[in-house]
């Protein structure tokens, strides 16, 4: 069977509809809502603060520690609450595609909190959670290079496809699920993940693909971060 | 060929390209790479001379030198006290920075206990980002009484507004005497509790519309009313 036709009517190359909102929690000190189609991330940043115990803390540097985890009402079948060796692997993931743009070394002996969590779930949970990541980071005020923006590419049957949904990952003929996160400006590549089977020129091609969809998610995630102060232009 | 990219007091995110070339130099928030200089932080542009800087919009308090900060005792130990002032790390209030004599060897909690707060000015910010306080100095004191609520640090100014003006005149409206740290945290006292629960509304409201036009007028206005209706 080929696959001629998306599911949902979508080209190869478009994206689901993307919605970002920043400051939805009002007691962290970054806060940010990432939707892409049926996909829904929060993420909610503390600190630089005190870290402990104390053996952990890096006088160079301060520690960024990410925790992403997904509600147990966000899948259709109840995901049990609680750290799982999955989610385990994606905070780490997300740790380490964040760190590279943070400018951690200001901040040296404290720790900065990242909390990821997936209230609602259709593929391309960790891209979400990195996209909501780095929009609450900077919603925090912590100082970047660069923002962060991920997105899944892949290949269902015999194409290369942008942002796979949750049947196109399930694709009876074998699909590869391919998560990239990029820096806005110089398009680093910050997290690279494959699952399944391509060749060297389809995940050359894929990645392409990814730069164009990463491009798209920073305009949004800009636009939201602006939203919150638009009034200051009217203003002084 | 040095050009700015952006305008004065636009809204501008981190990574955000600010000015190209060598004419410019990166101040707070902002960075150069290779030509051209990026934005760091949410903020606002400022250029001064040749200076590009991003004034942060939010984030925690950046100890500066001489500021007046309103904190916590979070720790007595030997010779000093630890102050909790909302920042990433602890100030420290030696013994030989408070107006009391202190006797060799005498329980300091009797001074200044857990859980007091008091008005201390920063005397110094080390290179370890440790921060240390002074208590010596016009109204630098312990605090007994009021209440005290917390705003966004980078707001202080609009709630001070120019030479004082706006805080001077929530002072003089619901006669609460109100002491604003640099690291947000404000300290309200009044005869009663209408008044430190009137000038609290007043404060949080120059915070929301922090950024609007003509905020002194709208909150003389707000507190003329208030002192029309409640008293």
């Amino acid at each position: 069977m080929v696959y001629s036709k998306r599911e949902d009517g979508r080209k190869f190359d478009e994206l689901r509809k993307i919605s970002a909102k920043v400051g939805i929690i009002k007691r962290a000190d970054g806060s940010a809502r990432f939707q892409i189609g049926d996909t829904i991330a929060i993420a909610a940043v503390y600190g630089p603060r005190e870290l402990h115990p104390k053996f952990l803390q890096d006088p160079e540097k301060a520690v960024l520690r990410c925790n992403y985890d997904m509600a147990s009402f966000s899948v259709t079948e109840r995901k049990k609450p609680g750290p799982s060796r999955r989610s385990t692997e994606i905070s780490l993931v997300t740790e380490k595609a964040l760190a590279s743009v943070v400018e951690l070394d200001l901040f040296p002996n404290t720790a900065i909190d990242v909390f990821i969590q997936i209230i609602q779930a259709n593929a391309g949970t960790r891209c979400a959670g990195i996209c909501a990541a780095a929009m609450a980071l900077a919603h925090a005020g912590i100082p970047m290079k660069d923002m962060v923006a991920a997105i899944s590419v892949g290949k269902v049957g015999d194409k290369i496809v942008i942002d796979l949904d949750k049947e196109e990952e399930d694709f009876e003929e074998g699909a590869t699920d391919i998560p990239v996160a990029l820096t806005a400006r110089n398009k680093e590549v910050t997290l690279l993940q494959l699952d399944g089977e391509v060749s060297k020129d389809e995940l050359m091609q894929a990645i392409k693909l990814a730069r164009k969809g990463c491009e798209e998610i920073h305009n949004v995630q800009i636009e939201a971060l602006k939203e919150i102060y638009k009034e200051d232009k009217n203003g002084q | 060929m040095s050009k700015l990219i952006v305008e004065e007091r636009n809204v501008v995110v981190p990574g955000e390209k600010l000015a190209t070339g060598m004419e410019y130099l990166p101040g707070n928030g902002s960075f150069r790479e290779g030509e051209d200089i990026y934005s760091s932080q949410l903020g606002l542009v400022n250029v001064s001379g040749r200076f590009v800087k991003v004034i942060p919009l939010t984030g925690k308090y950046n100890p500066r030198e001489g500021d007046i900060i309103i904190g916590k005792i979070t720790d007595v130990s030997f010779g000093m006290w630890l102050v909790d002032v909302g920042c990433a790390y602890f100030a420290c209030l030696n013994v030989r920075e408070v107006p009391e004599f202190i006797d060799k060897g005498a329980d300091l909690s009797n001074y200044y206990d857990f859980n007091e707060t008091v008005i201390a000015q920063v005397i110094k910010v080390v290179r370890s980002k440790d921060i240390n306080l002074t208590l010596k100095g016009q109204g630098l004191r312990k605090i007994k009484g009021g209440k005290i609520i917390e705003v966004t640090p980078s707001k202080v100014p609009r709630i001070i507004g120019k030479q004082g003006s706006m805080i001077s005149m929530v002072k003089e409206y619901t006669k609460c005497n109100i002491v604003v740290g640099q690291n947000g945290k404000i300290w309200i006292k009044g005869e009663n509790v209408e008044d430190e629960v009137r000038a609290t509304e007043i404060i949080l409201k120059i915070e929301n519309e922090s950024h609007t036009h003509g905020l002194t007028d709208t909150i003389k206005k707000a507190l003329e009313e208030g002192t029309k209706n409640g008293l």
